[in-house]
């Protein structure tokens, strides 16, 4: 469609087209679309288009950047044919727990028929960011092929493709600013991949490989970093050791970025500071990551750039409380910490004494699959965090004991919480204390931290702690629920309350037709419901499709039990029942 | 209620095998097993789920069977798969062992200890004390071993021999290939102030 043509209709003068005063924006199409061009959150550009039909036009025009948290809610001809000018993609595919194995190999979310939509209506395309959806190498290809001014590729959680795309994206991509491998199941069959970026490829700003584990020729890769001059973002795999970073760093001291690479090599004194020096260098670094099998005996290299990082990444580094704590010692500025339960409560004392401006910590465990390990965090690491940083918005908190009477003085130390997911790694686990349900540390969240926007429950819990999740909290918009209630009153109450509720993610718990039934008008408000494991029937779900046609209901089934269903997910969706759904997914 | 997934073309047959080992032992770690903890949950619906309970009291055997061992449950905790898959990685290298062989000057044969086993530098002179029934006495960065006969040596990454005690453990540890307990008059150019 060619934008010109929208434009002349405003320049006739209002005798032609005496609609044009009497509309209510009263303004001209071109002064809408340069207002609505400096809107950026797709939210507001959502409620923009609700408006009236010109401004639904206008939005529609200006848009540059689609976010789709559903791949199946909607279709490629659909967002081809309300969005014409589209820059940037941003697409979900799989549901949440495909994460953690709940979701069989070949489900769907594939991106291929997406991108050969792209490349027939926006073959200027720039940007594309998928987490969660399928992608093989010949997409890969494809896309390196038909997208001369393609930019950025971030791609998380993802299956299906070898190192041999990233090769096909590296030799084609002639403008590549950012390539950002992230945690996907793929077949990492060699790191050839790094030496395909031509000689004359200067544009990269943001590279990520820190999860493919083959090894990429460093020689290449120096000459990669040395000749990109704007590289921003380096994160490299365990294959890159401590010289080797080295001397990378001296190339990039410009790096805001860094994911470390292998941090355990034996290095002479002299190399040691080297090291040190080519990281106090470095000073603009802010976020530091990687520091695989991190020995203790090398971490004072990075004091030098400590004192200004404010997102410093362990989770990979088994550091003991003492190493750890040494560390953090050094890292006042830090508003972004993960780390792993190695460091024990010990370590998170270190914490609340020494970052008072932390926002965001995820502690995450070690062993587990280990429960009768006497290690890891318990209630106490997490009460002197929320004790020492007040500012505390952001936690993840894997441990094998906690209390209500923590949680409620957690929760008073820190009210301003947007996400609390808090995961007691043995299911069912009443407080140690008392051994009662942990309902009430859960109802003193909801009470105190109004702002919550994402939820993760645990523990030993009845319906009473979805009856307070239900009735005070107004901001949730994710719950996630494992393990948890009593009957279908729990999820019930959710279900009537909640009113900013969007996704649902359910399994073990014993809730069926009447709880499934019970959101009914909900479910087209949210973006999804994930439920296994549950008590929910066929029967349940078909009575829900058949109501609701504007959902899709898919339904996983029981091996041995032809009426019980084993994992259904339901979405609201434009485009109809998917068309590429396996055998093993039954559309209702 | 659990999820009885097999993990992609694995027919899960450990799952229902009743065994009194803990899970976990001989390293199907990354595959699961469909029982779910249920000494620990009192809750009534348990009752209500007809079929399924059958289903799983195959597998519940060996939950109840050995009370401290716990069985693994798909997807629980909720930790993404390339996390799981790296502490496999790391969990592996650290139990296998780390055995070096240690030879003494004049002994017939020699021995092989476990470095990953020790903390420090006092265990391991300990252990091979006791190993060689002998004494090595103290580290001081400038006498050696002083006062003792013998001083524990070790060849490192590039075959250089070294004595034992100058750098940090975890140093040794990743560069010590082999030890040897030197004797007497040979240990003098080690620092052995015999």
């Amino acid at each position: 469609m060619d934008p010109n043509i929208k434009k002349t209709k405003n320049s006739a003068d209002s005798a032609n087209y005496p609609e044009a005063i009497q509309s209510p924006s009263q303004f001209p199409d071109e002064v809408l679309e340069k207002v609505l061009s400096m809107l950026h959150s797709h939210k507001d550009r959502s409620s923009v288009s609700l408006v009236c039909k010109d401004w639904y036009n206008a939005e529609r025009w200006s848009r540059t950047k689609i976010f789709i948290g559903n791949c199946y809610s909607v279709s490629p001809e659909i967002v081809a044919r309300r969005f014409p000018r589209i820059k940037s993609v941003t697409l979900k595919g799989k549901p949440r727990f495909s994460d953690f194995n709940l979701v069989p190999q070949n489900w769907g979310a594939n991106i291929h028929d997406w991108l050969v939509m792209f490349a027939k209506v926006y073959p200027l395309l720039e940007e594309l960011r998928l987490k969660r959806m399928t992608v093989s190498d010949e997409s890969l290809e494809f896309l390196a092929m038909s997208f001369p001014g393609f930019k950025a590729l971030s791609l998380l959680s993802c299956d299906g493709f070898s190192t041999d795309g990233l090769k096909s994206i590296a030799t084609h991509c002639k403008k590549l600013t950012e390539l950002d491998i992230q945690e996907n199941g793929i077949d990492d069959v060699s790191g050839s991949w790094l030496s395909a970026f031509p000689d004359n490829f200067t544009s990269l700003e943001i590279l990520n490989f820190a999860s493919l584990n083959s090894e990429v020729s460093f020689d290449a890769l120096e000459r990669l970093v040395s000749r990109c001059k704007s590289l921003k973002v380096l994160k490299v795999n365990k294959g890159i050791g401590l010289d080797q970073l080295q001397r990378l760093l001296v190339r990039a001291p410009q790096l805001m970025e860094l994911g470390t690479g292998s941090f355990q090599q034996e290095l002479m004194f002299r190399h040691c500071m080297e090291l040190e020096n080519a990281f106090r260098n470095c000073k603009n670094l802010q976020i530091l990551a990687g520091l695989w099998d991190a020995s203790y005996v090398y971490l004072h290299v990075l004091y030098p750039a400590c004192s200004s990082l404010t997102f410093l990444n362990l989770s990979y580094a088994t550091l003991r409380s003492d190493e750890f704590t040494k560390l953090i010692a050094h890292c006042p500025n830090l508003r972004c910490l993960w780390v792993l339960d190695t460091v024990e409560d010990k370590g998170l004392e270190a914490v609340g004494s020494c970052c008072p401006l932390l926002e965001e910590i995820r502690v995450f465990p070690a062993h587990p699959f280990d429960q009768d390990i006497n290690h890891g965090v318990t209630e106490s690491g997490f009460l002197a965090v929320s004790h020492g940083c007040r500012k505390l918005h952001y936690v993840l908190y894997f441990c094998q004991q906690m209390t209500n009477a923590a949680v409620a003085t957690i929760v008073q130390n820190c009210p301003d919480f947007t996400h609390f997911r808090l995961c007691i790694m043995n299911p069912g686990q009443p407080d140690y204390l008392t051994d009662e349900p942990m309902d009430e540390a859960f109802g003193a969240v909801v009470k105190t931290c109004t702002k919550l926007q994402r939820l993760a429950v645990s523990g030993l819990l009845t319906d009473l702690t979805f009856e307070y999740i239900g009735k005070y909290a107004k901001n949730l918009e994710t719950l996630s629920v494992a393990f948890a209630g009593r009957s279908d009153w729990g999820m019930q109450c959710v279900l009537g309350g909640c009113p900013k509720l969007r996704k649902l993610e359910i399994r073990d718990c014993p809730f069926g037709n009447a709880a499934l039934l019970s959101g009914l008008k909900k479910y087209e408000s949210m973006r999804s419901l994930w439920m296994s494991a549950c008590n929910v029937t066929m029967n349940g779900c078909r009575l829900l499709a058949k109501e609701m046609p504007r959902l899709n209901v898919e339904v996983m089934k029981d091996e041995e039990d032809d009426s019980h269903v084993d994992k259904v997910y339901v979405y609201r969706s434009v485009a109809g029942p998917r068309r590429d759904a396996p055998p093993f997914v039954l559309t209702l | 209620m659990e999820s009885i997934v097999a993990h992609e073309n694995d027919l899960n047959l450990k799952a229902t095998e009743l065994r009194l080992g803990l899970p976990g032992t001989d390293e199907s770690e990354k595959e699961s097993a469909s029982c779910t903890k249920n000494n620990k949950r009192s809750l009534p619906e348990c009752a209500e789920e007809s079929a399924k309970n059958d289903d799983l009291d195959a597998q519940h055997g060996d939950c109840e069977a050995a009370p401290a061992a716990k069985a693994q449950i798909v997807g629980w905790p909720p930790v993404r798969s390339y996390r799981k898959n790296s502490l496999q990685q790391k969990k592996a290298e650290a139990e296998t062992g780390f055995y070096v062989k240690v030879s003494m000057d004049g002994a017939p044969y020699l021995r092989k200890i476990d470095l990953k086993v020790y903390k420090g530098y006092p265990e391991l002179l300990k252990a091979l004390e006791y190993m060689f029934k002998l004494t090595i006495g103290e580290y001081s960065e400038r006498e050696g071993y002083r006062g003792s006969e013998y001083a524990p040596a070790y060849e490192d990454k590039d075959g250089d021999l070294m004595l034992v005690g100058d750098v940090p453990w975890e140093m040794f540890m990743s560069s010590c290939k082999k030890l040897r307990i030197m004797k007497g008059s040979e240990a003098r150019g080690l620092g052995c102030g015999v």
